[in-house]
């Protein structure tokens, strides 16, 4: 489903920094991965690269057989647009869109007609308990609360790829637990792929696999 | 909550603009105020042309062609010449003349006609209500308009005083005229009996033709050109609105721009808070940006945030400037004071033309404001902007010198620029490139500065100066709007002050004698006769007494008249009764007399030092050496000053309009002492004395320097509103600053720093970043002054003027503008100092 190779990208600056070199990995569609390392080793900007936010210097990356390295700004919009979903570590919920209106937010990207979006949205919200506070504005919720919204939210369109950076960074060991739970089982159940960044050993073993990232490249540990 | 893709795009839309109410109100207003400024300005010019241009038209009439000559007259004979042609269907003579009315101190257009040929050239000038049909005949009848019967404050019956000479002719008002569209005061009499009575026999100063049908309009002007004496022309009457719109055309562009710097300011409002919503929604942007909304989606939405505001505003200035439009009018006069429009009281209305295209100005410069920080939310990365405490580093990354260096140098190229059709519009360019440039240029004049500095040792400002020397970016966006209002304050200033201390300079050269009198300034058919003059010479305590007669010379078709000043003057000292400036030649005995011409003729007419030129003088065409250029502030359309000598042996003209008197007593004193008995004496011996204006030199200074400062209080007003946006765009941006940096005010509370020591450092930002913003002000402004002086001025209204600065102003100005931005810093900073921000540091938004 998802092919790297020989992904590297440098940063510029006072001193430049390569923080990738040569990286490769392949995640079968339905798998879900934990990628862990230590902080700064590049985890995010592998991501990022994943998610073509952010351009390599050299290598590919192809999902469901299409390069996304060759795609330019729009096209990769739109491609992230449908077939990718999104948990960040700082929720990123907009705070003047209800509950449900921020998860609806990718159906409306997608263009997905009205009439279907309620029962769309509902069925998510059932799906991570939050079908009591689809009226609610963020900041009437606790974080975890938040973090719930936000995986509704990555999962509604059916994406075939999340991506989740760090998604229970700001949690409470609880939360943190009841929210990698969820992600792992919402995926599971719309059928993505999954990608989750973490230092979190308790939260890596959530994964099929889990690979450590280092400054040789990605090595299995799991 | 409504679910559905419309109500979602719609507060993706709205939330932003909604969520900084405040904001968003300030750059509506901001964006109200230009475009009312804008619109109340080309509104209230372009009622008081049309009026203007009506007025022309109605007494044109159906003519084709007009001939017209100066003021004084042209021999009528010229008159039965035309009229035999057999091209011309109707010639109508007209003795066109400013008078002064007994009692008034405003002129009444007379126009005297032929009522047999008028009535086939202008129908509704000689249509009223007569008492007797043959009134029209009658050397003692006079027909008004209805707004000068209500300005004269008399009726059919009643009588009026025309001043003629020092005398004064009584006329009987026989009627008023239909005519709907004589909207300024008009008054008609009889030919034949104008020029017995005004003195004016075997003249005529306009003659109207109506051709025949087929006939060639071109090729008959082009024949008929090759027989008027010197100094008459032939023209079309649309001729004459171009010339009467020319002299007021320069003063009402330079209000226009004016009123479009109080837009720019606006425009530079919406830049700042833009940039700064673009700041703080800058991880919303990443994050719409991560989940698929492109590029363009983005831009159309906060473009689109924009021109939603500038709509708004747009509105409600136009609607705005309508109603200032109306007021002004109502006080000031449809010539804001300048006086190119006497007599006139137009009705304001609407403009839907005018009213376009200031709602799109509006709104053009909302959106223009927002493309900045458009563009930068677009192109930042969004993996960049996910991250969180992110919105510093946007003011740290410092662009590219390059442009802001580049538009100063474009300016540099333009202030060199010719006029275009008489307007300074490289000029304004020049400037604009000047204000935009500086702007650009912000974050590295920042960086020069605060990076520089010494560190204090108190740390609220050892704080204060690490934040503004590790954001430069900031003060550009703080600083944008205060520095273009302040530099335009500063400049309008310099040139102002510069203006009125040569223009007094100049009274005080131009007024050396003890006491001045005239027989009316807009007066065609007042003067002092020889025997007057006489008389005047004669009075005890008149030492000495010059003469001065002022006549209007035609010199070309599309420009209005120039005065020529016939008086005594030394050709070989001219400077002591002229203020020359450049160079002088002595005219030879035996070559052409001399000239001395004024800088606006200078630059009109191409005329320079040396050159002998051609001017049609007592009908004639003669020639004349141009001995020296002389400034002239009194007549922007251009005057020409000969020895009165002369003038009398060209035309035999022994009349005069002015006389200025020296007295025998010794001291200052003295003189001004026997002013009074002088003026008695003077009144008491002219028969009419009392139509004479005398005044002390001292007077006319006053009321002269009362004008200039009327004709100013318009640009005062507008500079005001320019600084108050400014203010405005400052107490609005370090709200938002502050706003944004809640978290750090958070953290500093939490390690120890109490709310004294907070407001301190923000007390000393915003004292920095004022200071800096001020001087780049007036370092601006001092440049701007040096383009408006030298070059807007001179193209505009063709005067120099000596550079005098304003220091006890500005030191006011500047001692203010940094109190009230210490202030605004202050309050701006108020809720980070309190439980709030501490909280903040929680949190991710």
């Amino acid at each position: 489903m998802l092919s790297i190779r020989c992904l590297s990208k440098s940063f510029a600056g006072p001193r430049n920094k390569t923080v990738l070199s040569g990286l490769s990995l392949d995640i079968a569609a339905g798998e879900y991965v934990a990628i862990m390392g230590e902080s700064g080793i590049g985890k995010s900007t592998l991501l990022n690269l994943i998610a073509g936010l952010d351009r390599p210097d050299s290598g590919s990356v192809t999902l469901d057989g299409t390069d996304l390295t060759g795609l330019d700004d729009d096209a990769m919009t739109v491609l992230r647009r449908r077939r990718m979903g999104f948990v960040f570590q700082a929720f990123h919920v907009l705070p003047y869109l209800s509950v449900a209106q921020n998860v609806a937010l990718p159906l409306v990207l997608n263009g997905v007609p009205d009439a279907d979006m309620p029962a769309r949205v509902a069925r998510m919200l059932a799906d991570v308990d939050l079908d009591e506070h689809a009226s609610s504005m963020p900041r009437e919720l606790s974080g975890g609360e938040m973090q719930r919204v936000a995986i509704a939210r990555a999962l509604i369109h059916g994406p075939s790829l999340v991506l989740a950076d760090e998604p229970t960074g700001n949690l409470d060991p609880e939360s943190a637990a009841h929210v990698l739970a969820l992600l792992r089982k919402c995926a599971n159940k719309e059928g993505a792929s999954g990608i989750l960044i973490t230092h979190s050993r308790a939260a890596a073993e959530t994964a099929d696999r889990i690979f450590l990232l280092t400054e040789r490249g990605l090595e299995v540990i799991s | 909550m409504e679910l559905s893709a419309a109500s979602v795009r719609r507060r993706l839309f709205l939330a932003p603009i909604a969520e900084h109410k405040g904001r968003s109100i300030l750059s509506i207003i901001a964006i109200a105020l230009g475009v009312a400024l804008g619109y109340a300005v080309q509104l209230i010019n372009q009622t008081a042309v049309n009026e203007f241009t009506q007025a022309v038209q109605a007494l044109s009439g159906q003519a084709d062609l007009e001939v017209r000559g100066p003021r004084s007259g042209f021999d009528e004979s010229l008159y039965p010449l035309l009229a035999r042609m057999p091209e011309v269907a109707v010639a109508s003579p007209v003795l066109e003349l400013l008078v002064r009315i007994a009692g008034k101190r405003e002129p009444l257009m007379l126009m005297a006609v032929d009522v047999f040929r008028a009535a086939q050239v202008q129908p509704e000038l000689v249509l009223s209500d007569a008492v007797e049909s043959i009134d029209f005949l009658r050397p003692d009848r006079i027909f008004l308009s209805r707004s000068a019967a209500e300005w004269l404050g008399v009726g059919v019956g009643g009588e009026i005083g025309v001043q003629v000479g020092l005398s004064e002719v009584r006329l009987q008002v026989a009627g008023i005229v239909r005519g709907a569209n004589f909207r300024q005061p008009l008054g008609i009499v009889d030919i034949g009996g104008a020029q017995w009575r005004l003195e004016k026999l075997g003249k005529i100063n306009r003659i109207d033709l109506r051709l025949k049908p087929g006939a060639g309009v071109e090729t008959f002007q082009a024949r008929v050109r090759s027989l008027l004496p010197a100094g008459v022309l032939i023209e079309r009457p649309e001729a004459n609105v171009t010339r009467g719109a020319r002299m007021s055309r320069a003063y009402r562009v330079n209000l226009n721009v004016l009123a479009l710097v109080a837009l720019f300011t606006g425009g530079l409002l919406v830049f700042s808070t833009q940039t700064l919503a673009v700041v703080q929604h800058r991880a919303q942007t990443g994050l719409l940006r991560a989940l698929g909304m492109t590029g363009g989606q983005i831009r159309t939405a906060l473009i689109g945030g924009a021109a939603v505001v500038g709509a708004v505003g747009a509105l409600a200035g136009a609607a705005l400037g309508h109603l200032a439009a109306e007021l002004v009018i109502r006080h000031l006069g449809a010539d804001l004071g300048a006086g190119q429009f006497r007599g006139m009281v137009p009705e304001v209305r609407m403009d839907p033309l005018g009213f376009l295209l200031f709602t799109l100005l509006g709104i053009g410069t909302a959106v223009l404001g927002s493309l900045v920080p458009t563009l930068d939310a677009v192109r930042a990365s969004a993996a960049q902007a996910l991250k969180s405490g992110d919105e510093q580093r946007m003011f740290e990354r410092l662009r590219s010198p390059l442009p802001g260096a580049l538009a100063l140098l474009v300016g540099v190229a333009l202030t060199q620029g010719p006029s275009v059709l008489e307007l300074p519009l490289f000029g304004y360019a020049a400037i604009a490139c000047f204000l935009v440039g500086t702007i650009m240029l912000m974050p590295q004049l920042a960086l020069v500065c605060f990076r520089g500095m010494p560190s204090p040792r108190p740390v609220s400002a050892r704080l204060a100066v690490a934040q503004v020397a590790g954001a430069p970016g900031q003060s550009m966006v703080s600083l944008a709007a205060i520095v273009a209002s302040v530099s335009l304050m500063v400049s309008m200033a310099i040139m102002v002050t510069s203006f009125r201390i040569s223009f007094d300079a100049w009274l005080e050269r131009l007024l050396p004698a003890d006491l001045y009198m005239r027989t009316g300034l807009f007066n065609d058919a007042a003067f002092l006769s020889p025997e007057n003059q006489d008389r005047v010479r004669s009075i005890a305590g008149v030492r000495r007494a010059e003469f001065l007669r002022r006549q209007q010379l035609l010199l070309a078709a599309d420009r209005p008249s120039v005065l020529l000043l016939a008086r005594a003057i030394d050709r070989e000292e001219p400077e002591a009764s002229i203020p020359l400036v450049g160079a002088q030649v002595v005219a030879k005995i035996g070559g052409p007399p001399p000239v001395w011409v004024s800088e606006a003729v200078a630059d009109l007419y191409g005329y320079r030092v040396g050159q002998t030129v051609e001017l049609p003088i007592g009908g004639r065409t003669e020639r004349f050496l141009v001995s020296g250029i002389w400034r002239d502030y009194a007549r922007h359309q251009g005057s020409v000053v000969m020895e009165r000598d002369v003038y009398v042996g060209l035309t035999g003209d022994r009349d005069v309009n002015e006389a200025a008197l020296w007295f025998d007593a010794g001291s200052a004193a003295e003189r001004s002492a026997m002013a009074a008995s002088v003026e008695e004496a003077i009144r008491a011996s002219l028969p009419g004395g009392t139509n004479l204006e005398i005044h002390l030199p001292g007077e006319i200074k006053a009321r002269s320097l009362r004008v200039f400062d009327r004709t100013f209080a318009v640009t005062y007003g507008l500079e005001a509103v320019a600084v108050i946006i400014g203010l405005f765009g400052m107490s609005s941006s370090f709200g938002a600053l502050v706003l944004a940096r809640r978290r750090e005010f958070g953290m500093l509370r939490h390690i120890g720093m109490t709310r004294r020591q907070i407001g301190g450092m923000l007390a000393a930002e915003g004292a920095l970043v004022s200071a800096l913003g001020l001087a780049t002000g007036i370092a601006l402004g001092w440049l701007i002054s040096m383009v408006l002086i030298h070059v807007v001025n001179r193209q505009s209204f063709h005067w120099s003027m000596e550079l005098h600065m304003p220091w006890g102003t500005l030191s006011a100005f500047v001692a203010a503008m940094l109190g009230l931005a210490v202030v605004t810093a202050l309050a701006s900073g108020r809720s980070a100092m309190s439980h709030e921000a501490v909280r903040a540091v929680k949190e991710d938004w």
